[in-house]
């Protein structure tokens, strides 16, 4: 099952639509609470990515019976390091973002901890796509 | 169909004979557990939370509190009543409390206690508890919101405060005072007066698997009634009471919103409304609300105050209880006595999730359902009229794929279908009352 969701940069107001959509179909299919909460956290997260630090992007999701799949393709600056974003604590989030809540770091590392599969592409100057794969 | 429904914890029941089919409480389900069928309100007792909001708004009265018979108390030589703070708030502050006592008396009770008298004792128990658990951690106390978080909010059961509300200790310590002075068992019934219809499902079938020293609920609404006539008839007082009033001014604002988290250390919030409570749990648990220790989440709107069976406006309930809290002193003389035999520290099973299937338990059928319904869900109007019985469009979507209602239902599409041609007057006439009841279309000229 397919859903799609777009996402604007800087509309902080709307970030966490799609990570409530996605939670509110996986309780109603009866996924285990604690498989939901990981999805809503890493989903959250990436989701807050592309408002903070992209131009706009579209988020895929695609639940299957076995899992869940995330894509999430952003056009914006990329990520010149991934190594470096990965690791906790690091942040490139401007000063006007952090003042919202947002942009402390720990975004990469976090859907990592919460995800059974991640992968991410980036092109500077381009934009990022992410890959997140939690199992049921 | 039965002439009856109850709700999931027996705590409200649907009289069909008097029900009108208005759909009030369809509307304000938290659950969406209404739906209209036969001009008749029905019950899915399953995804039921027995948090009252139905009852509030019922206009005929149909939606009934099943407490227990008043006149059971009298199969007890000792008759306790433990009375909420938010009683006293429902008469207006002219009537003093000692009147009041003495009709309770008069009415066949032998001794009244004052639930809260175990506040004191509590917020210590709560503070101590927090340095160890898990945070945040939300309040036991609203046993609406507990159900609320089993059905709604499964992921966050284990952040429920594994402690027991006031009420339960305060029944403790006088069972304890039976047991102590060598009063039978079956000689002495507590009774529980009630602002709230969630505390009567909490007390007839508790969470955690904790058997509750209460023997009977009575409603607050109906004793309020006897109470305040008595009162109007100036019936004389015979028979005197044993008043265990003790209250501290926590304890009096304890049931009243931020009551409870003013006196908790750390970062705490209190949220109060049913409304806001479910805003606030779904930030909550996307983990979006960092960092709090302690939450204070009621049902109602300004708490006990805007409890159910609160019959009294509830601002001005909330006012009554301010001020009653600045002529009690901060302290009262039981705490030590309640500190020394009372606990809100039980053995507590784990709270489990109470998990509402809505689709299919098998999860590919519930997909392929689910997925039906976001295709209906696209040609429904999405107005939420309510006219097909569900409370939402969305609701009569996933109605549609569990084989619940049928897609005429809507009348959006049957007007489509009727221009189409494709379905007759009589047929669309049918489908009204079999949803609405056959009366509804017979207005005979008068």
């Amino acid at each position: 099952m397919q859903f799609e969701y777009k996402v604007e940069g800087g509309d902080f107001t709307q970030a966490g639509h799609a990570s409530s959509q996605i939670k509110k179909s996986l309780k109603q299919l009866g996924v285990d609470s604690s498989v939901i909460k990981r999805v809503v956290v890493a989903l959250y997260e990436a989701e807050v990515n592309i408002v903070a630090h992209a131009y706009r992007g579209v988020i895929y999701a695609d639940i299957e019976s076995t899992g869940i799949k995330l894509t999430l393709e952003d056009e914006g600056p990329g990520i010149p390091d991934v190594e470096q974003a990965m690791r906790k604590g690091f942040s490139t989030a401007s000063h006007a973002v952090r003042e919202m809540g947002f942009g402390a770091g720990m975004g990469l590392p976090n859907i990592s901890e919460n995800a059974d599969n991640l992968s991410i592409e980036t092109v500077v100057g381009k934009g990022t796509t992410l890959r997140i794969e939690i199992k049921f | 169909m039965k002439s009856r429904q109850t709700t999931y914890n027996r705590a409200l029941e649907i009289v069909e004979d008097i029900c009108i089919g208005c759909s009030h409480c369809m509307k304000v389900c938290p659950t969406e557990a209404l739906r209209v069928s036969a001009g008749k309100a029905g019950i899915h007792a399953d995804w039921c939370i027995d948090c009252g909001e139905c009852y509030r708004v019922c206009p005929t009265r149909a939606i009934r509190v099943m407490d227990d018979d008043f006149k059971q108390i009298f199969n007890y030589k000792y008759r306790v009543l433990l009375v909420p703070s938010v009683f006293f708030a429902q008469f207006k502050d002219s009537i003093p409390r000692e009147t009041i006592y003495n009709i309770i008396g008069e009415l066949g009770f032998t001794e009244v206690c004052a639930v809260e008298q175990s506040v004191d004792t509590l917020v210590g128990e709560i503070n101590e508890y927090l340095k160890t658990c898990e945070k945040p951690a939300i309040s036991s106390f609203c046993p609406a919101v507990i159900r609320l978080i089993q059905v709604r909010f499964p992921s966050l059961v284990d952040n429920i405060m594994k402690l027991l509300p006031p009420i339960e200790i305060t029944a403790q310590y006088y069972k304890r005072r039976f047991e102590q002075s060598g009063v039978d068992e079956g000689e002495y019934g507590i009774f529980y007066l009630t602002p709230c219809i969630a505390k009567i499902a909490a007390v007839k079938s508790p969470v955690g698997g904790y058997t509750s020293p209460i023997t009977g609920v009575i409603n607050m609404d109906f004793f309020f009634n006897k109470v305040y006539l008595a009162y109007k008839q100036r019936v004389p007082i015979t028979t005197s009471i044993i008043i265990n009033g003790e209250l501290s001014s926590i304890g009096v604002l304890f049931p009243s919103t931020g009551g409870e988290s003013s006196n908790i250390n750390g970062r705490t919030l209190a949220i109060d409304g049913m409304k806001n409570v479910i805003d606030f749990l779904e930030l909550l648990e996307n983990e979006e609300i960092p960092d709090v220790d302690f939450l204070e989440i009621r049902a109602c709107d300004e708490s006990c105050a805007g409890g159910i069976l609160s019959h009294r406006n509830r601002f001005l309930t909330a006012e009554s209880l301010r001020k009653y809290s600045t002529k009690v002193p901060e302290a009262h003389n039981l705490i030590d006595e309640y500190k020394r035999t009372c606990s809100a520290v039980v053995h507590m099973d784990k709270i489990e999730p109470r998990s509402m299937v809505k689709y299919d338990k098998d999860i590919e059928l519930a997909i392929k359902k689910m997925e039906s319904a976001r295709r209906l869900k696209t040609i429904l109007p999405g107005i939420d009229c309510g006219a097909c019985g569900a409370p939402s469009c969305e609701a009569l979507a996933e109605d549609i794929v569990r084989d619940q209602a049928n897609v005429n239902s809507c009348i959006f599409l049957r007007t489509i279908f009727e221009k189409r041609g494709e379905i007759s007057l009589e047929d669309t006439i049918k489908i009204m009352e079999d949803i609405w009841g056959k009366e509804r279309f017979d207005k005979s000229e008068e």
